[in-house]
């Protein structure tokens, strides 16, 4: 077993209406920053994990998203692996 | 004979009491189910009540979801019994996907808390059958995350199934897809609602128009216990 730690990125569905980006695209814009066409808020989940491998890890942190850390029906998300000596 | 009304209580629950005392005022038999508790005790009728279960941290609903009694809820929903989800309450019954879509934050990103107008459009469901079809009622609603979505055929199949229960009228406070107030499940027995019945449940309150829906759960056939109903399904002790 190796230690592993992964980064989950969960988003709002593109399609859906985001209102927490806008209201961060406006504040911006606000301050002076004309130049942000658009902004999504999303949330940034890290998790310490022992796996025999990295793709252990990935397949486990999938099911993880799958079942718990975004609803299908309302976020996309995204997995990043680091760990286990295969990389940084 | 009284039904048989279990009012989950999730640790965040805290609109569990004024849940319980409307079913009573409707005549029910009603009492509290702890979340860790499994057994619903031959409840006819699960009402998952508002409040900020666990925080809503994650999503609102996203770990009640598995909450120990969430595996007999299920059982219950499967095997017919009628089920109502009051604002977490509904969050939690789409987390845990007895009801299409999701919740998500109010298109203008406020916590609402004020009286709002819905007309209700189906009646064939166990918490409106006293009602008539196109009666509009004045309820409150009490959310941040109440805004309805669902993809567009999920959507399309709601409004095909006269499957939306409950609609916004004049003003949609959070941003709802179609105005969607509340749904049903296609065997119509499990059924979510963003505004609070059971806070207008007494003529002190602002009116009874709440009222119904615990009227309507008590009225409604009695035809076979639901306990019966999931024995005869071989799912008495769960999924």
């Amino acid at each position: 077993m190796a230690p592993f730690r992964i980064e989950v990125r969960v988003m709002p569905r593109a399609a859906l209406l985001d209102p927490q980006g806008q209201a961060v695209e406006h504040a911006l814009h606000a301050l002076g920053f004309p130049e942000v066409r658009q902004a999504r808020v999303g949330k940034h989940l890290v998790l310490e994990v022992e796996a025999p491998t990295r793709e252990d890890a990935a397949a486990r942190a999938r099911d993880m998203c799958d079942r718990l850390l975004a609803n299908p029906v309302t976020e996309d998300y995204l997995l990043a692996v680091d760990g286990g000596g295969n990389g940084a | 004979m009284s039904k048989r009304v279990a009012v989950v209580v999730f640790p965040g629950s805290n609109c569990d009491a004024d849940a319980l005392a409307a079913a009573q005022a409707a005549g029910s038999d009603a009492y509290y189910v702890w979340h860790r508790d499994t057994d619903l005790r031959q409840a006819d009728v699960v009402i998952l009540p508002g409040g900020f279960s666990y925080g809503d941290y994650l999503r609102s609903g996203a770990i009640a979801r598995f909450s120990p009694v969430m595996r007999a809820v299920e059982a219950h929903a499967l095997g017919g019994g009628p089920v109502l989800g009051i604002c977490n309450g509904f969050q939690i019954l789409c987390e845990a996907g007895l009801l299409p879509g999701g919740l998500m934050r109010n298109a203008h990103l406020k916590f609402l808390s004020r009286p709002v107008r819905v007309r209700v459009e189906a009646t064939d469901t166990p918490f409106t059958c006293l009602s008539t079809l196109g009666e509009e009622l004045v309820l409150p609603i009490a959310h941040g995350d109440g805004r309805y979505v669902a993809a567009a055929r999920t959507a399309a199949e709601l409004e095909a199934d006269a499957r939306v229960v409950w609609r916004y009228v004049g003003d949609n406070p959070n941003g709802s897809t179609n105005d969607i107030a509340g749904i049903c499940s296609v065997a119509r027995n499990v059924v979510g609602i963003m505004p609070h019945p059971e806070r207008r449940n007494e003529a002190l309150l602002g009116g009874l128009d709440g009222a119904r829906v615990f009227q309507s759960m008590e009225a409604g056939h009695a035809t076979q216990h639901a306990g019966a109903l999931r024995a005869v399904g071989g799912r008495h002790d769960g999924m």
